[in-house]
């Protein structure tokens, strides 16, 4: 297996660290060998500066791809937006040649060179691909029976000709994952449908990309499960904030919304605050509880 | 725009009818790309209601790169000074920080109750080097215009 540096990106961090300490923890359990990638900064984010600046964009992404480059090492990525402006960049890099030469025009300034070696992976894919269901299953300490709703995210999925990772109307190997923790993932109308954040939109217009979000958080709703599973922070701020603006207008979810390393960590026997639960907006004691339980009966 | 691919869509409309902003707003996915190629759309508000979700580009049965055309479309009007206030503002996060989502003091103490520390020293060299790249590419005039 290739070596792995860790990419938390910007929101992670900053924002939903939960995420960032589930997912050392479980890495470290599952004996996944992954130190974070220092001196990484925005990835940067698809939706605003691949829009803005191309060549910016590149540039930026390039510096990252080098840091990892100069390691040795592959990017493991927990973002689906980190995952797609750092699997486009070094996709585009790679083979075009005019457009390396310019990013490395500029690289050279802070005494950098864009080399193309390494290769961008989600955690998804990789724990699916590189580990396999019947491995993480062997790992798994307390089958969680709960009902899961997975939200895939656009861009781990999308353009499906970059990701290669089979259909976007259809997928199934984040569920599998899903399923490795003992969780059902439960089929809802509008699954692969855009949570509402991404492009700039959440920023430029909140109230529109709450309608969207809407839309499924009803079907969500109605599919009855304990919690959402999501594979990026921006779907999962999105979803888990989200709740407390829709409120305003009379809706009641009262939805868990756990990133998959969340999920993983509370198989594993993790206990919710310390994957970082308590800190999501949406806490929800009854979901707590039920993990208390299947946690203590094993 | 000048983008042959665009002129072998037949109108057929499944852009428009796959996508998830243009059920809640006046985006017409459609619409625009057409009308991209006839004139300049840099002021419609539209090219900003994207997702970039790429279900229309996933499937138009040309194959046309409907999301790319967006973001080239948002391109072309940044690069006329036409950038909504708030994308304004993640851009200087950038140039500041170096990330577009600072840290704050309520995330902050998250970090420290979670026991997360915070490479100062890691940071503070990343937004040296986004800095000069940013100056080196431009984007830094981009912004201010």
């Amino acid at each position: 297996m290739r070596k792995l540096s860790l990419f938390t990106g910007c929101l992670i961090p900053n924002r939903y660290p939960g995420i960032e300490k589930a997912t050392m923890l479980v890495l470290e359990r599952i004996g996944i060998k992954c130190s974070e990638l220092k001196e990484a900064a925005c990835c940067p984010a698809p939706g605003i500066y691949r829009s803005f600046d191309n060549i910016t964009w590149l540039t930026l992404a390039s510096r990252n791809l080098v840091l990892a480059e100069e390691k040795g090492t592959d990017i493991l990525t927990i973002c689906n937006g980190c995952f797609s402006s750092l699997m486009d960049a070094n996709n585009i890099l790679k083979t075009d040649a005019g457009l390396r030469n310019e990013v490395n025009a500029h690289l050279q300034k802070i005494g950098k060179e864009y080399r193309g070696t390494i290769e961008v992976r989600h955690i998804i894919e990789f724990l699916h691909t590189d580990i396999g269901v019947n491995k993480l299953g062997d790992a798994i300490e307390k089958p969680l029976e709960i009902r899961a709703a997975v939200h895939y995210g656009c861009h781990l999925l999308k353009p499906t000709r970059e990701r290669k990772l089979g259909s976007a109307q259809f997928p199934v190997f984040f569920d599998e994952l899903v399923e490795t923790t003992g969780a059902k993932s439960v089929p809802y109308e509008g699954k692969t449908s855009c949570c509402g954040a991404g492009g700039g939109v959440r920023s430029a217009m909140l109230e529109t990309s709450f309608k969207m979000t809407e839309y499924k958080l009803d079907r969500i709703q109605k599919a009855g499960v304990d919690c959402i599973i999501d594979a990026c922070p921006f779907c999962h701020l999105q979803y888990d904030a989200g709740q407390i603006e829709l409120e305003k207008s009379g809706k009641d979810y009262d939805i868990p919304v756990l990133h998959f390393t969340q999920l993983l960590g509370l198989a594993l026997g993790f206990t919710p605050d310390e994957l970082g639960l308590h800190l999501n907006e949406i806490v929800n004691l009854k979901f707590e509880e039920k993990i208390a339980q299947i946690q203590k009966w094993y | 725009m000048k983008n042959p691919d665009i002129l072998t869509c037949f109108q057929c409309g499944t852009c428009h009818a796959s996508c998830p902003s243009g059920k809640y707003t006046s985006l017409n996915i459609r619409k625009i790309v057409r009308d991209s190629v006839k004139k300049d759309v840099s002021d419609q508000p539209e090219i900003w209601m994207c997702t970039t979700c790429y279900d229309c580009q996933e499937r138009c049965p040309r194959g046309i790169k409907v999301t790319d055309a967006v973001l080239a479309l948002r391109s072309e009007a940044v690069k006329k000074g036409k950038i909504l206030p708030v994308h304004r503002n993640v851009c200087n996060f950038l140039i500041e920080t170096g990330q577009s989502i600072p840290l704050d003091d309520k995330h902050r103490d998250m970090r420290k109750k979670l026991g997360l520390r915070i490479d100062e020293a890691s940071r503070k060299k990343a937004h040296k080097e986004v800095k000069a790249l940013l100056g080196s590419t431009g984007f830094e005039e981009l912004i201010k215009k």
